[in-house]
This record gives C-alpha cells, sequence and structure tokens, in this order.
C-alpha cells in the first residue's frame, strides 16, 4: 500500500456543502498490540440529502469513518471533504443533569442562544418526535427509546446539513428499534438531511437508507453498494426489501 | 440505628476500662467523667467551640473555593498541570506543625493564621477531587461537544463543571473531617481561644475529663457538617444521587 503516491498531501476539509466525498482514504489507530489499520483504499460519495448506510463487520472502521467525516480525525493518505457534520453516537451522552427539552436544546445553548429562546425554538421538534409532556423530566427518567429521540433532536437542532450516525439504535430492544427507525424515516421526510448511517444492521440498513454500502473485513473499503429504489415507508416483509436484505448479507459473507 | 448502637457498646467497654482497668484518671477519663466535664464547663466550652466552630466554617469555604481554582488552573493550564501540580502534592507532606508558627509570626494572633492553616491542610483534597472530576468526563461526550462546535470554554461550563461537581462534594466532604483537625492544631500553634487552645491548657491542668469533652464536641461537629454536606448533595444534585442508586442495583 506504502507503493501508492497521491499527488496531493492526505487533508480533510470541511465546505459549505451538503455531500461527503472520500477519496482513497487510509486511516490507522494505535492499539492495544500496535497500529491497526482501520481504513485503507476507501472511496465514497454521498450527495446532499442522500441517505447512506454503511455496514460491515466488527472493527471495519465504520466509527473511524464517521469521525472522519465529522472532522474529529483527519486521513493518513487521501482526502476527506465534507459540509458541516455532527456526530449522533450510540450510547445517547445526554447530560444527566439537564431537563430533556434543554438536552435537545443544547446546540443552540452551545451557539450562544437564552436559555428560554433555545427551548422554544427545539419545542416544535421535540413535540414532533411524540416527547410532548416530558419536557421537564431528566434523563434518568426516560425510556431508552425515549433518550434516543432526544438525542435525535439534539442532533438535529445542530442545524448542521450532514448527519453523522453511528449504530445510534443498538442499545434498544428490537421492537423500539423498529419503532425508533419508523421516527427516523418520518422526521428525514418532513427534514432532509444528508445522513451517513453507520450499523450491523443489514435490516436497518435496508428499511432506512437510499443506498447500502458495503464495508470489507479491516482495513476496510467499500466491496459493494446496493441502491434501494424503494417507496417510503417501507414494510419489512416486502418481498423486494427481503430480496436486497440478502443481497447485501451475501455481499457481507454471512448468507446462510 | 445501627451506628448507635455501636457507639453504646464501645462507650461501655471505655467506661469499664477506665474504671476496672486501673489506669490512671488523667491519662483516660471514663465518659461519664467527661459526661460531668461537658455539664460542668458547658460555658467555657461553648465560647470556645464558637470560636473553632467560625474558623472551620470559615477555612473551609476558603479552601472550598482555592481548591476548585487550583484544579481549575491546573485543568486548563498543560504547563500548570506538569509544573505546579507536583509541587502542590509535595506540600502536602510538610507536616502542619512545622510551618504553623512561622504562619502565626507572619499573620499574627487572629483569624488570619488559622484560615490559612485549615485552608492550607483542605484545599488539597478538593483539588485532587475536583480535578479527578474535571478529567473524568467520557471521551465520547468530548466528541460530541466538539462536532457541535463547543468551544474550550463552554465543554468547561456546559460539561465539565457539572459533571466534576459530585465529585468536589466528596473532597469537600474529606475537607471537613481533616478541617477540625488543623483548628486545633492552627489554635495550638498561638491563640488565645477556641477549643484548641482550651485542650492545650486542660492537659496541665489535670483537667483532661475537659480536653475530651472538647474532643467529643469537634467531632461531633465533624459528623453534623459531614451530613449536612451530604444532605446538601442530594438536595443540589439529584441527578448524581439517582444514578448512583441506580449503580448500586445493577
Amino acid at each position: 500500500m506504502t507503493a501508492k503516491t497521491v499527488a496531493k498531501p492526505p487533508h480533510r476539509e470541511v465546505n459549505g456543502s451538503a455531500e461527503i466525498s472520500l477519496h482513497d482514504v487510509a486511516r490507522s489507530y494505535a492499539g492495544r498490540n500496535g497500529q491497526v489499520q482501520a481504513l485503507d483504499g476507501l472511496s465514497l460519495h454521498v450527495g446532499a440529502g442522500e441517505v447512506v448506510a454503511v455496514v460491515g463487520p466488527s472493527g471495519c472502521g465504520k466509527s473511524t469513518l464517521l469521525e472522519l467525516v465529522c472532522g474529529l480525525q483527519s486521513p493518513d493518505r487521501g482526502t476527506v471533504s465534507a459540509g458541516p457534520a455532527v456526530l449522533m453516537p450510540q450510547r445517547d451522552l445526554l447530560l444527566p443533569w439537564a431537563c430533556a427539552l434543554d438536552n435537545a436544546a443544547l446546540p443552540l445553548r452551545i451557539a450562544g442562544m437564552g436559555r428560554d429562546q433555545a427551548r422554544d425554538q427545539a419545542r416544535p421538534l421535540f413535540e414532533a418526535l411524540g416527547l410532548e409532556g416530558f419536557e421537564r423530566s431528566r434523563p434518568d427518567e426516560l425510556s431508552g427509546g425515549m433518550r434516543q429521540r432526544v438525542a435525535f433532536v439534539r442532533t438535529l437542532m445542530s442545524g448542521k446539513p450532514i448527519l453523522a450516525l453511528d449504530e445510534p439504535f443498538a442499545g434498544l430492544d428490537a421492537l423500539t428499534r423498529q419503532d425508533a427507525q419508523a421516527w427516523l424515516v418520518d422526521a428525514l421526510t418532513a427534514q432532509p438531511r444528508t445522513v451517513l448511517l453507520v450499523t450491523h444492521d443489514v435490516e436497518e440498513a435496508v428499511v432506512l437508507a437510499d443506498r447500502v454500502v458495503v464495508l470489507s473485513p479491516r482495513p476496510g473499503h467499500q466491496i459493494a453498494a446496493l441502491p434501494i429504489a424503494l417507496q417510503r415507508p417501507r414494510k419489512r416483509t416486502d418481498p423486494a426489501l427481503v430480496a436486497l436484505r440478502e443481497e447485501a448479507l451475501i455481499a457481507l459473507g454471512v448468507d446462510r | 440505628m445501627r451506628a448507635f448502637l455501636l457507639a453504646l457498646v464501645l462507650l461501655a467497654a471505655w467506661q469499664a476500662y477506665a474504671k476496672l482497668g486501673g489506669i490512671d484518671d488523667f491519662l483516660l477519663p471514663a465518659p461519664t467523667e467527661i459526661a460531668t466535664a461537658m455539664f460542668d464547663d458547658a460555658g467555657l466550652l461553648w465560647s470556645d467551640f464558637q470560636v473553632t466552630a467560625a474558623e472551620v466554617l470559615l477555612g473551609i469555604l476558603v479552601a472550598i473555593f482555592l481548591g476548585v481554582a487550583c484544579a481549575l488552573s491546573i485543568h486548563l493550564s498543560q504547563t500548570l498541570r506538569q509544573t505546579v501540580y507536583p509541587l502542590l502534592i509535595a506540600s502536602q507532606t510538610i507536616p502542619i506543625v512545622i510551618i504553623a508558627p512561622l504562619l502565626v509570626a507572619w499573620l499574627g494572633y487572629d483569624l488570619a493564621p488559622k484560615l490559612a492553616i485549615i485552608a492550607l491542610v483542605c484545599f488539597f483534597p478538593v483539588t485532587v477531587t475536583a480535578l479527578d472530576g474535571l478529567r473524568s468526563v467520557d471521551p465520547e461526550v468530548r466528541k460530541l461537544m466538539r462536532t457541535l462546535d463547543a468551544s474550550r470554554l463552554e465543554v468547561l461550563r456546559r460539561v465539565e463543571l457539572p459533571w466534576a461537581l459530585p465529585a468536589i462534594f466528596s473532597g469537600a466532604r474529606i475537607a471537613v473531617t481533616v478541617a477540625v483537625i488543623a483548628a486545633v492544631l492552627a489554635e495550638q500553634a498561638g491563640s488565645s481561644r477556641g477549643l484548641g487552645h482550651l485542650i492545650l491548657q486542660a492537659i496541665p491542668q489535670f483537667e483532661t475529663a475537659r480536653a475530651y469533652a472538647a474532643v467529643v464536641i469537634l467531632a461531633a461537629f465533624a459528623v453534623v457538617l459531614f451530613s449536612l454536606l451530604t444532605a446538601a448533595e442530594r438536595l443540589a444534585l439529584p441527578w448524581a444521587h439517582r444514578s448512583q442508586v441506580e449503580g448500586e442495583r445493577s
């Protein structure tokens, strides 16, 4: 891999767009037993307003990918260019001392808005996600599904055009997860954003995304891309969707 | 309730040893003698207690303020962390009795040297716990704050400081117990009032029971302050208390 030369030095740039472009990206990190090559030769383009799900085996560098997109890391090789992106982690990471509405309004407070104004601005979306009546509840009084809704409102309130979702529903039970996928589809229909969704759950990827990208085992690079041209909301039992799910599983090498 | 029973058993054992063990009253007074002294010298003890209590309360406030300020500056500046922090740790090994007379010589016989000594002894547990609290923030939360474009100051204000509050309360609770000892040392280094001074006077006068009565009052005072801080924390930080309970359950 080192024989490959690049004309441009590796860099990550933030531009004003809502697109994500990665070209021939390599990135390693210091693991417990030396350097771990997380990604190598990954190229990916996500258009404005597109929802792309990334699936891959454990440790294929999916979280590294999201951190590159969010500007939390820079590539060792290749280029990453993307508009402003916000991260939604797997754990909701709500601040335990703040009420649900204040957690949702956090990005506005960080941007310098006063408390009352920030609450007023966050309230419509808060209610649209079915959280009405829980404004004053502290996170430890909410169920896992509701906490994840609050975290999603917080993500949207950042006002950034790109959402980097890191297995956002992996911690939820199966029924709550289906419910969460449904409100995510509704919210994105109402407020379209560019979404890069990392998930272990192939079904989730096929239900939510416009395109499913399959990564290889570490070091991760793209080995398959499946466009999902199905109307939303999608039914899990739709034969077309089931067929696409099979196809993704085969690409992952887990088709048994 | 169980603590009360244990205290009763220990008191009974003490009483039996002091009365039947053949030990001199001037070395170890029996609990009943201490109680008598407390009753007989109530006026004296009360007026000296007021002096010491004021020193302890003010000293703790100064210590918490200094401790948090120290922790914040060490937390925010890598240079300070590398230069000042090791010195702070080393400073804690200096026996306070060595420098107490020096502080008295500098600051006089009034409140100032007592506050300085109490603050010197007590700010360190607050600094260490506050610093640990500030640094214990979940790294994932730091990443999240970065993608929300939070400045260093915003991270400190919205995340790190509230995150560190339970630790700061723990530091304050440790500080309370050592503050009482520090106040006695400070008074013995140079003072004409306070329970430390009373103890220093009582021993050569063979009023050992009175000195023990002063110690009992100081211990009770520390326990009350400790409990008040615990109650204040539960009121002020209900979220921290609740997650602790959950942690114990799981």
